[in-house]
């Protein structure tokens, strides 16, 4: 169960009103779509079926409702202290991550074919990897060029034929997802090292289903809640088979990583270890973790520190966060890692590329997911039409992340494009450009807090997670991120994004018309 | 348990104990400044004293003040005894095992922090000093309720308890030393009716004084010395709070009460007999002074030896010896300051 109880008001006596005593009725009357692809409204304006229950309950809700929902809810963020860290905000280096009550809804139907996708991509993406990490048939046999390969920051050699448990190489996924404006989804990126989010999208759903319970009683909403109990699964599953009851722990990098609520969060909803590293200690071949009671023997660590870190003898000398050793203790089978190490190399921009390739060549069957075109500034013709085209395209670091390393064409200033241009001639591996994707929109509360409170359409992208133990299984939804600048299509949270939940609702089931 | 987690609810909860002190201390001595206008000066010297970081104190400030004594154990953020910073770091404490503790127990200190930060962003709290500080008590009492209310008895509570049982008891040893030498200069005045303003307030300032006021209706010093050292009942008294440290500690462990099987139990095992068969009137004799020095000193000693069986596990292969090394840094050196 979510321990989201109220936290209780009392020393928030003075400050706890929302500022200013007006209320204000939030009507979608004046809501305009612009010629995006709004996910809550077709370009007539008309409700899309799946989102007709919400819409006419926030219809029906009486004046100011709405809105002392959203400010309630972003106190009790606060108040649990559910926050990450800003690295280069020095001052008040905690904030909550801006939360919007308006969900992002899907139609069960639609779903079902995005998961079917997903699977498919993530299978072939586990192939891929074992196959770099061995063979390289996919190299040999032409279809993706030996540079790539060489030149993948996030390729490690010192797994080169290692065998994870049960082949799987990367157990937790959060693939990123966004939509067109010509409504269909497309593949952005993989994150198939660490991605983080998923206690958000818990922790959204457990205050939405306080704030709108009526909704939730007459509309089939796929559950979510049982992702803690799979993540579980999932893990126990990848100890060794001799041992009845695994020790599964979580490593965390500790109480100053950006993540560090969500490992503690996870740990205590699976009822595992939050360990940090100096906290684990190998010895005769097996991992242990330091206890009051002496040394604990570990089978399954779900590590949320990065290979560069995960152990000094192996990887960065330099780490202060992981174990030393344990990466032989992995290779003889004596605890399990998820995810593997060097998984990432699938992960990297450039590799991205080549990924429905590697599904044809892997499953011979056609990709059920699109995924956005790119193109590879490693190649002369490629780079020349990105040079030439610089103002209309997004230009993107391979082995950067969270938004960092980034050029927005059209938004870009001459300098901008200059910088990049050099950057680009200076190291054409380094870079993919793709055409800019108009991200669909949801309606978003603006200025809650103001008597001018109202809707405006604001961009968003999808991470479903998904986990690859005895089968693959896809979360229902996932974490929406909602871009909060106006016209932003940047939704990291690093840069003024925030979160919606996200409601895959099952239309015809015949519930969702009762309402 | 974790060696980590273990040792982040112990100082967690004697950081918190420390803290809701630190402002009964300076609750009483506001309060007692009050009644005696003109002399409020020598109300504040004794709670630096108490510390046993005057010297630090007067580097940085000079006279005792009220103002500067709010300053100092207060609102300093580079004084590592601040209520401030106390309340900083139990807080880092509670997100650092927020998965092992109950969600109630860090919401309660993470609210108590940034309450605690929006009242004192404009420096001192002198419209209500009181009323600020009670609000220090009562969050910190909550704090422990919730804590015994939420906790399964298990090693996690035994560490919360022995922490918060060591620091109480600790605290009021260090109240008395420094009163009984302020207000007592010549031990011939033993067992008249002193100023029983300057003993009352003593009293209250550990919450004893209805209590006491039950039991003896005239304070003196032996029946105070008496209630606050060797009073088995009174959850204030050190005698109690030890006894309360030694249960959980032999529940840790395992080992019956009465026996030892670490040298923290063996010390504290003798502290509580100790107490157990002495009365106030050897005390005086042997000078309280005396007594409460030694007293700290064993409860040092219980400190080193609770560090030493449970929190700094070592790795036996040479394989592994950087680790040992990683463990006395970080998080770690901040929740092992104690008092100089």
């Amino acid at each position: 169960m979510l321990t989201c109880a109220v936290p209780c008001q009392r020393l928030y006596q003075a400050t706890a009103e929302p500022e200013g005593g007006f209320l204000t009725q939030l009507t979608f009357d004046n809501y305009a779509t612009d010629g995006f692809f709004d996910e809550m409204f077709d370009e007539n304006g008309r409700p899309r079926p799946a989102a007709v229950p919400l819409v006419d309950r926030i219809r029906s809700l009486p004046e100011g409702e709405l809105l002392a929902r959203q400010t309630a809810i972003e106190r009790s963020l606060l108040q649990m202290g559910i926050t990450f860290t800003v690295y280069s905000d020095e001052e008040g280096t905690e904030k909550i991550f801006p939360f919007d009550v308006i969900p992002r809804i899907i139609a069960a139907e639609e779903w079902a074919g995005v998961q079917r996708g997903l699977r498919q991509r993530l299978l072939a993406l586990n192939m891929l990897i074992d196959d770099l990490y061995h063979d390289q048939r996919i190299v040999e046999d032409g279809l993706i060029p030996r540079a790539v390969l060489d030149m993948a920051d996030s390729y490690r050699p010192e797994v080169q034929g290692l065998d994870p448990p049960g082949g799987i190489w990367c157990h937790i996924t959060g693939t990123d997802l966004i939509r067109g404006a010509d409504g269909k989804m497309y593949v952005l990126e993989d994150n198939l090292r660490s991605p983080s989010g998923v206690s958000y999208v818990l922790q959204n759903r457990a205050l939405m289903k306080r704030s709108f319970p009526q909704v939730f009683a007459t509309t089939p909403i796929l559950p979510v809640m049982d992702y803690p109990a799979r993540l579980y699964d999932t893990l126990a599953h990848l100890a060794p088979e001799h041992v009845a009851e695994p020790c599964v722990v979580v490593l965390t990098p500790g109480v100053y990583n950006s993540a560090y609520y969500e490992h503690s969060f996870l740990a205590q909803q699976m009822g595992a270890q939050l360990v940090e590293g100096r906290d684990l200690v190998v010895q005769d071949g097996f991992v242990f973790m330091r206890t009051t009671d002496g040394f604990q023997k570990v089978d399954v660590i779900y590590r949320r520190i990065d290979d560069d870190f995960l152990d000094p003898q192996v990887f960065r000398p330099d780490s202060m966060l992981g174990v030393p050793g344990i990466m032989d203790v992995y290779r003889r089978g004596n605890v399990a890692l998820a995810n593997a190490p060097g998984g990432g190399v699938a992960d990297d921009k450039v590799m991205y590329a080549f990924v429905p390739d590697a599904i044809r060549y892997y499953l011979s069957e056609e990709p059920l997911l699109d995924q956005v075109p790119t193109y590879l500034c490693m190649r002369d013709e490629d780079r020349r039409y990105v040079l030439d085209n610089l103002e209309t395209l997004v230009v993107k670091a391979a082995n950067e992340s969270g938004g960092y390393g980034m050029l927005m064409g059209p938004t870009s200033t001459v300098e901008e494009r200059a910088t990049f241009a050099k950057k680009i001639e200076d190291k054409p591996r380094n870079y993919i450009a793709q055409p800019v994707v108009s991200l669909s929109r949801v309606p978003t509360i603006i200025d809650p807090t103001a008597p001018e409170a109202r809707f405006e359409g604001r961009h968003v992208d999808l991470r479903p997670y998904i986990l690859y133990g005895k089968d693959i299984w896809v979360m229902p939804g996932g974490l929406t991120r909602v871009a909060l600048r106006k016209g932003s299509l940047v939704v990291n949270s690093s840069q003024g994004g925030g979160s919606k939940d996200t409601w895959v609702v099952a239309v015809n089931s015949g519930m969702g018309g009762a309402y | 348990m974790l060696s980590r987690v273990a040792e982040a609810i112990y100082w967690m909860c004697r950081n918190v104990e420390r803290a809701e002190n630190i402002a009964r201390f300076i609750e009483v001595a506001h309060d007692f400044a009050l009644d005696m206008p003109g002399e409020e000066h020598g109300q504040w010297a004794p709670l630096i004293a108490v510390t046993g970081d005057a010297p630090v104190f007067q580097e940085r400030h000079g006279l005792a003040t009220e103002e500067s004594v709010v300053n100092f154990l207060v609102l300093s953020e580079d004084y590592p005894n601040s209520i401030a910073r106390l309340i900083t770091v139990a807080r880092e404490n509670a997100r650092s095992v927020r998965e092992t503790i109950a969600s109630e127990m860090w919401e309660q200190l993470n609210e108590l922090y940034q309450w605690f930060r929006r009242e004192t962003r404009g420096g001192q709290p002198w419209h209500a000093p009181s009323d600020f500080y009670r609000a220090i008590m009562r969050e910190s009492a909550l704090f422990g309720g919730i804590t015994d209310a939420t906790m399964t008895r298990d090693q996690g509570w035994h560490f919360a308890n022995l922490g918060r049982q060591i620091e109480r008891a600790d605290q009021i040893s260090r109240l008395l030393d420094v009163k009984y030498f302020t207000l007592l200069p010549n031990p011939g005045d033993v067992n008249t009716p002193v100023d029983d303003l300057q003993w009352s307030a003593l009293l209250r300032s550990v919450s004893g004084l209805e209590m006491y006021r039950k039991l003896h209706h005239e304070v003196t010093v032996t029946e105070v010395v008496e209630f606050l050292v060797l009073n088995r009942r009174f959850p204030r008294a050190i005698s109690h709070c030890l006894a309360e440290a030694n249960r959980s500690l032999h529940a840790i462990t395992g080992c019956p009460v009465g026996e030892f099987s670490n040298a923290a139990e063996q010390t504290l095992g003798r502290l509580c007999a100790d107490l157990a068969f002495t009365d106030a009137k050897t005390i005086i004799g042997l000078g309280l002074h005396e007594y409460v020095d030694d007293l700290q000193r064993k409860l040092n000693a219980v400190g080193d030896g609770i560090f030493e069986a449970f929190f700094a596990l070592r790795p036996i292969s040479p394989s592994s010896q950087t680790q040992s090394q990683t463990l006395a840094s970080g998080l770690t050196q901040s929740q092992s300051q104690t008092y100089a």
